[in-house]
């Protein structure tokens, strides 16, 4: 981004956050008390010092963690299995196209009836939604290993195993960031929704519902909304990095590279 | 050292790459492959190195039959730029297929770095296989097939993408390098001036499918000279007799 370009995204944003308040302030709140942007930016500056909000985040973002290195570690190698072993892929192609588009909310009824512990219902959630994509990009890195470097390998006596760890893996790393950067998005997206939801002891979902039942705190409500989109923001940005410095320092195949 | 007995590979669909060809090559032999295009010296050289297993016929290499890839043997590919793993420095190119030849790690480097230096690109060791030219990955690529100790080295048209200069130096370093290794090389290439400078014996393959058309000892000292060689009166016939022989259907 320009800098021009930059300072032009900045007056957007001031424009509409501007306009926002002066509506919200014309109006009086509307019927349901809203907060005008002010406030709730004020808010949000407090829940930094607010031990009970900071908990919540902690204890969503230990859920997406926990979730999201239990899926790279289920979908990676699965990944490998089905590629390598050519019956088993095939005979669960179906059952991964079945299962896949079932939305990970849809089955809190019951994670809530195996897991009768809220964090480990929500790590599980996090976990089904986060494998496919981690799967189908493994699946797909897999297709793409050049068959030259898997050939030198073999002649110079690496079996199968070995060319797995050192040519099919590393050439697959970039396509599985992918998968990764994408199951985070969606992992946090689940992991508030199912606190939202099934209403658990603590969590940015919990946080959320809480404030909006109690009532006279949507400036804190809104806050906490504005917390995760900025932690949403976060972690793409920093999957996003992490990609772009992996297609420069390993380039999949053939002779362009850093130059 | 080599024997190649009736070898025979059709791929599924039908289409018979090589057929009924019998070679031997014997220890510390430079012999050169060549043939009219898709003559199935590529098959050839995958059913030597272990890579694919023929239709019929049997490799033997040492008196034993090929089932699985040979310990003793490398090979260096055409396509350089596929067969070297970016991802890895040079040194480390060089090092990863040494894991068999040495315990330590350290070890591993110092002879990949030794082998660098063998063919000149001792400066490049930490640098990505995507930060050299194509003369130079090739380069690189022959320093690991020589630095793994191969008794048998088989090379597909090594020097088919690289410009004319190039070739000429790559070349000279094969032929620098096979003077001071016992190393038995097997070479395919498509261009009939090589297949003369630098075998101590032709090979012509027919078209496909191929086998083996003749067999034409190269009476060349083993020094070799870009300029001199080329004029030299045995150079000129043989590259005369190895063109009317790859032309002939």
């Amino acid at each position: 981004m320009t800098g021009r370009a930059a300072l032009r995204g900045l007056f957007g944003t001031l424009a509409a956050v501007a306009a926002a308040e002066v509506t919200v302030r014309a109006a009086g709140g509307f019927s349901g008390d809203l907060p005008a942007p002010t406030q709730v930016l004020a808010a949000a500056g407090e829940q930094l010092a607010d031990g009970e909000f900071t908990d919540a985040v902690g204890a969503t973002l230990r859920v997406w963690a926990y979730g999201m290195l239990i899926a790279v570690g289920v979908a990676v190698p699965a990944g490998f299995l089905l590629s390598s072993i050519r019956a088993l892929g095939t005979a669960c192609q179906a059952i991964v196209e079945f299962l896949r588009p079932i939305p990970s909310v849809a089955l809190i009824p019951l994670a809530l009836l195996v897991f009768p512990a809220p964090d480990r219902m929500k790590t599980s959630l996090v976990v089904y939604a986060s494998v496919w994509p981690i799967l189908l990009n493994t699946l797909y890195a897999l297709r793409q290993v050049d068959r030259v470097q898997l050939d030198t390998l073999k002649v110079f006596g690496f079996g199968a195993a070995a060319r797995a760890w050192f040519v099919s893996l590393p050439s697959s790393v970039p396509f599985i960031l992918t998968g990764v950067r994408v199951s985070a998005s969606v992992a946090l997206i689940v992991a508030i929704s199912t606190e939202l939801l099934a209403v658990g002891d603590t969590g940015i979902g919990t946080y959320l519902a809480q404030t909006q039942s109690a009532g006279g705190q949507t400036d804190q409500m809104l806050a906490g909304a504005l917390w995760a989109g900025v932690i949403g923001l976060l972690i793409n940005g920093a999957l996003t990095t992490a990609e772009r410095r992996a297609a420069r320092w390993w380039p999949v195949s053939g002779k362009e590279g850093v130059a | 050292m080599l024997t190649i007995d009736a070898l025979t590979h059709s791929y599924p669909g039908g289409h018979t790459a090589v057929d009924d060809l019998s070679l031997a090559v014997e220890a510390g032999e430079l012999v050169t492959v060549v043939g009219p295009s898709g003559c199935g010296k590529s098959t050839l050289l995958r059913c030597i190195a272990g890579l694919q297993r023929p239709t019929g016929g049997r490799v033997l290499l040492n008196g034993d039959e090929i089932r699985d890839v040979p310990d003793s043997l490398a090979m260096v590919f055409q396509s350089y730029g596929r067969s070297l793993l970016p991802w890895l420095s040079v040194r480390d190119n060089v090092a990863l297929v040494l894991r068999h030849r040495y315990g330590s790690r350290r070890e591993r480097r110092a002879a990949a770095l030794e082998a660098l230096a063998e063919v000149g690109l001792a400066d490049a060791a930490a640098k990505h296989p995507g930060q050299l030219s194509g003369g130079m990955q090739q380069r690189v690529a022959i320093a690991r097939a020589l630095a793994y100790g191969p008794k048998l080295l088989l090379m597909d048209e090594p020097f088919g993408s690289v410009d004319a200069q190039t070739r000429e130096d790559l070349e000279d370093l094969l032929l620098a390098l096979r003077a001071r290794t016992p190393v038995t090389v097997v070479l395919v290439t498509h261009d009939i001036d090589e297949s003369v400078y630098l075998g101590d014996r032709v090979v012509v393959l027919t078209g496909a499918p191929g086998r083996v058309l003749a067999e034409l000892p190269v009476g060349l000292p083993a020094d070799r000279d870009q300029i001199k060689t080329r004029q030299d009166p045995e150079f000129v016939r043989l590259r005369a007799e190895v063109g009317r022989l790859v032309r002939e259907k």
